[in-house]
């Protein structure tokens, strides 16, 4: 039986699967102690027991509770700092510390499928991804159809797809192996059906992958996207192509800022000048003028 | 352009499960109607109930919304369990996905806004009053606008089931999928309006009892005084007046992107929908909140009650509820860590919600330390006390896990979610209005409900929970996602029909509380609460006779202690009849506000401006608005509004009760 959370292929994932057990046992020291009193107290004070003490009018005890303020408290705040710590660490948005060159992979969320466009390669894909192990793989993610979100938990979590904006996320798999991905969120009828295969390979076997992508596929072209991929369909078989249209994916995500002109145009110098801010600016700032 | 703007024959469904469901609701209706006309019980109904102020009545009727909307909602999920566990593979299952779609989006929108507000608002109606010894709410007319609101609201959702479609959105209609270029039916415009109605009816009533609370306690009720529940609903009512309005103006944004291509919530010219997401979670969060304040106000009374002794920790009762009113409102983007919104807001917004469990779990060792050293009878509100104090504290642990927002990655939206919030609703909010429902109902019928059947329900509810949620736990972590119409992975079918088997024994608790609900109608003699005080109880409204009188308290009691009722029985005062200073009482003329039949008409007319927008039925929309605005007008200069019970009218209902 494969537990996606439980069963992780990457640094991200695995962290996330510790935190999870970690944040577990943390409770567990308050809600053994309190089942135990649920117990205890609900059959020691039973109306039927009378020989146990009855104090009718007992209500207050300072002691009992500074205690119980104090550590649900402490706990807190270890969770917390755990948290803080933890949340920087493992930021969607935060490139992974690696030697090898991460591939860079563009997905965009359509009603109802995926399309992955590898830009470094110059191929794409729909509802299938195929990548190299232990290289790092930097997502940008945007939606040309309602919201979904790009999720493959075995690699580590997931971030939204949004129209007019992108996202980011960096993944690595450190196993090979065939792993479920798919949308996490409700996106209309057919969006059951957007899931897909994330495979990991070895590096020869991506790249003998690359060839048979670029010698089999079709050509990605604006028009094809427009009249093949972009009209709604439901579970999507996969395809592959062997080229892609220039900034198609760019398109994508400026399409609501092209369309208005000079407001659009600064929007637009606005989108670069934040790109080259340090990361952790970035994708704050990028929310507050990606709207536009 | 057609007079019936969109609406034409094509709105009937054509799914033949929603065909025959139609049919039985036709026949049902046109058989209750027939037979209040058979029985001549048209006037009856409508001088005594529809058009009444009385907060007693209100509550009651609000309960019998309650009960019909938990029923209607709770098909939709026998709908979808049902379906899921058929759906092994590509378009699988009895559902077409746009019907799966309506099932789940009208499921979660029933479950809160009309299953649970009007629990709330039903238990709140009748017993604030009552216990802060009062004679009625401050403004009863906007009672009863509330009230007809709500029916309003309720039927605008009913009716989509079988003129046109309701949203297939999910329940918070996130845009873009919610606009006019993903969802051109009708279907979200009878979210929006259905939603605009009865939230408007949920924030007149708050500021009803939020007045009431404040202004008209029993002389001597400090607030320091008050009752746990009163202190919970008040608490509540503050965040309702606080959010609600919130979710009036996002949803009329929404409307008007739909209505008028206006763009606040796509992107188009500009708009965002990580705005409307937001805004959405501003009111979604605390109304959360807003729902489990006033259970834990119940299961308050209720332990302190069934373990005969006083409320450990009032005090830090008090401030863990404000504690978590301040709190409930800064939470809400944990709702959407995975927008991407950075380490440094997630993080903090992660901790706001952790901070929470603390004033939370304060209150599980209040409880607890009521039971110590206590006497404790386990009757059926007290087994519903103890099934939410297991439950929720499990729902609690795991709220917590996914308030890390390194957790939430790997489980946000998928069914580990859906288990968590059912294991805190369910367990909290429905356990707890079921408590209270049962302990309050001798009150409010004057007869218990019968107990073993009670108990029945109990034990079926709460295995049948575990059994139901606990595979959805499991199936989250295994990558399964919610709001799916098929599957593809063979491994997760056994755990979504053990859900099922769990499903089947919550019905099973279902029927018991139906059957429990009839034996007790038919045994109420022998169920009768003869003296007002079935369960030996410590607040004020156990001191009057069971069904309490028109106008609650003959005479209005004066408050010493916390427990006002039980001071009283401690220091020998009459139970019954209130303060008998020197054994005498004397009756004085009791001021009264009149029925009006202008909360029927002005509430109920909003239907029509409901329906007329949804379906550009404009002159009707516009017909409507006129007419309810000129209601409005007309009661307010309305002047005969209010009357006086003489004394002696008074001594003599009051002698029969003595008898």
């Amino acid at each position: 039986m494969n537990i996606a959370v439980f069963n992780p292929v990457g640094i991200i994932a695995s962290q996330e699967k510790s935190l999870l057990i970690f944040s577990f046992l943390l409770m567990l020291i308050v809600v053994i102690p309190v089942m135990i009193m649920i117990i205890a107290f609900a059959y020691r004070y039973r109306a039927s027991n009378t020989k146990a003490k009855y104090s009718p009018n007992w209500s207050h005890s300072t002691i009992l509770e500074i205690i119980w303020w104090g550590i649900p408290t402490i706990l807190i705040i270890v969770l917390g700092t755990i948290t803080w710590k933890t949340t920087h660490e493992l930021d969607p948005y935060k490139p992974l510390n690696h030697t090898t060159k991460p591939i860079e992979i563009q997905a965009i969320a359509l009603d109802w499928k995926w399309l992955f466009i590898y830009p470094d390669y110059n191929i794409a894909t729909v509802n299938f991804i195929q990548f190299p192990i232990d290289t790092p793989l930097n997502f940008k993610i945007t939606a040309d159809a309602p919201m979904n979100a790009l999720a493959i938990p075995q690699l580590g979590g997931q971030i939204y797809a949004m129209q007019g904006m992108e996202t980011q996320i960096h993944w690595i798999s450190e196993k090979e192996g065939e792993f479920n991905g798919y949308s996490s969120n409700y996106s209309g009828r057919g969006f059951s059906g957007m899931n897909f295969i994330a495979k990991a390979t070895s590096m020869e076997e991506f790249e003998k992958w690359v060839e048979y992508v670029r010698t089999e596929g079709g050509n990605l072209t604006q028009s094809y996207y427009d009249e093949k991929l972009f009209p709604q369909t439901v579970n999507e078989p996969v395809q592959i192509f062997s080229s892609v249209e220039k900034n198609l994916y760019r398109g994508v995500v400026d399409k609501f800022m092209m369309s208005h002109g000079s407001h659009g145009h600064a929007a637009e110098s606005k989108s670069e000048k934040v790109h080259n801010k340090s990361h952790d600016e970035n994708h704050i700032e990028h929310h507050e003028h990606s709207g536009h | 352009m057609n007079i019936f703007g969109k609406l034409g024959l094509d709105a009937i469904p054509h799914d033949p499960i929603v065909q025959v469901t139609g049919c039985f609701i036709a026949i049902g209706a046109i058989g209750i109607l027939s037979l209040i006309t058979y029985f001549k019980k048209w006037t009856w109904l409508w001088k005594e109930w529809l058009t009444t102020v009385d907060h007693k009545k209100i509550g009651v009727m609000y309960l019998i919304i309650t009960f019909i909307m938990l029923v209607r909602g709770f098909a939709d999920a026998v709908l979808m369990r049902t379906h899921q566990a058929m759906a092994f593979g590509e378009g699988a299952g009895y559902l077409p996905a746009e019907h799966y779609d309506q099932i789940f989006t009208a499921h979660g929108v029933i479950m809160i806004f009309f299953m649970a507000m009007p629990f709330l608002f039903g238990l709140a109606n009748f017993v604030i009053p009552l216990q802060i010894g009062a004679r009625d709410v401050a403004y009863p007319f906007l009672n009863s606008l509330s009230l007809w609101l709500l029916i309003a609201s309720a039927m605008l959702v009913n009716a989509s089931l079988l003129i046109g479609e309701f949203a297939a959105t999910g329940w918070l209609a996130y845009p873009p999928l919610s606009g006019i270029t993903y969802s051109p039916g009708v279907g979200v415009d009878y979210y929006i309006w259905a939603l605009q109605i009865s939230g408007i009816g949920t924030l007149i009533s708050a500021i009803n009892f939020f007045v009431t609370i404040l202004k008209m306690r029993a002389p001597g009720m400090k607030l320091m005084q008050m009752p746990i529940f009163t202190w919970t609903v008040l608490s509540s009512m503050i965040i309702i007046i606080a959010v609600f309005p919130v979710l009036t103006a996002t949803l009329a944004m929404l409307s008007f992107d739909r209505l008028f291509d206006m763009h606040f919530f796509t992107p188009e010219l500009g708009g965002n929908a990580m705005m409307y997401i937001n805004l959405i979670w501003i009111w979604g969060h605390p109304e959360v909140y807003i729902l489990v304040l006033p259970a834990f106000g119940i299961f308050s009374e209720v332990v302190a009650t069934f373990s005969k002794k006083k409320l450990f920790g009032y005090a830090s009762m008090v401030w863990a509820i404000l504690v978590i009113v301040f709190l409930s409102m800064i939470v809400w983007l944990h709702h959407f860590f995975t927008m991407g919104s950075g380490a440094n807001v997630n993080a903090f917004f992660g901790i706001t919600t952790m901070i929470i469990s603390i004033p939370t779990g304060i209150k599980i060792f209040n409880w607890l330390f009521t039971m110590f050293r206590g006497r404790i009878t386990f009757s059926v509100p007290m087994l519903w006390t103890m099934g939410f104090l297991v439950t929720f504290t499990f729902g609690g642990m795991t709220g917590v896990m996914m308030s890390i927002p390194g957790v939430d990655f790997q489980v946000h939206n998928s069914l580990f979610l859906i288990a968590h919030f059912h294991n805190t609703i369910i367990g909290g909010v429905v356990f707890g209005y079921l408590a209270g429902l049962i302990y309050w109902f001798p009150k409010i019928t004057g007869f218990k409900l019968h107990e073993r059947l009670g108990k029945g329900a109990f034990w079926c509810w709460n295995i049948g929970f575990y059994i139901t949620f606990v595979p959805l736990y499991i199936l989250g972590l295994m990558g399964m996602t919610r709001r799916l119409n098929y599957y593809t992975n063979p491994e997760w079918t056994p755990f979504l029909l053990v859900s099922v088997a769990g499903v089947a024994l919550i019905a099973a608790g279902i029927g018991c509380q139906v059957l429990q609900l009839i034996v007790s109608i038919i045994q109420r003699k022998k169920l009768a609460d003869t003296n007002g005080d079935p369960w030996g109880a410590r607040t004020l409204e156990w001191s009057m006779p069971s069904p309490p009188p028109l106008y609650n308290f003959a005479v209005v009691p004066h408050v010493h202690d916390r427990d006002a009722f039980w001071d009283m029985k401690e220091k020998g005062q009459n139970s019954n009849n209130q303060i008998t200073h020197k054994g005498e009482v004397k009756y004085e003329d009791i001021h009264m506000p009149r029925n009006t039949a202008i909360g029927v008409f002005a509430g109920g007319i909003t239907f029509f401006i409901g329906f007329g927008i949804i379906w550009h039925i404009w002159w009707l929309a516009g017909i409507s608005t006129v007419l309810c605005v000129a209601f409005l007008i007309y009661r307010a200069f309305d002047q005969n509004i209010d009357y006086y019970i003489k004394a002696s009218e008074v001594e003599a209902i009051e002698k029969a009760y003595a008898r």
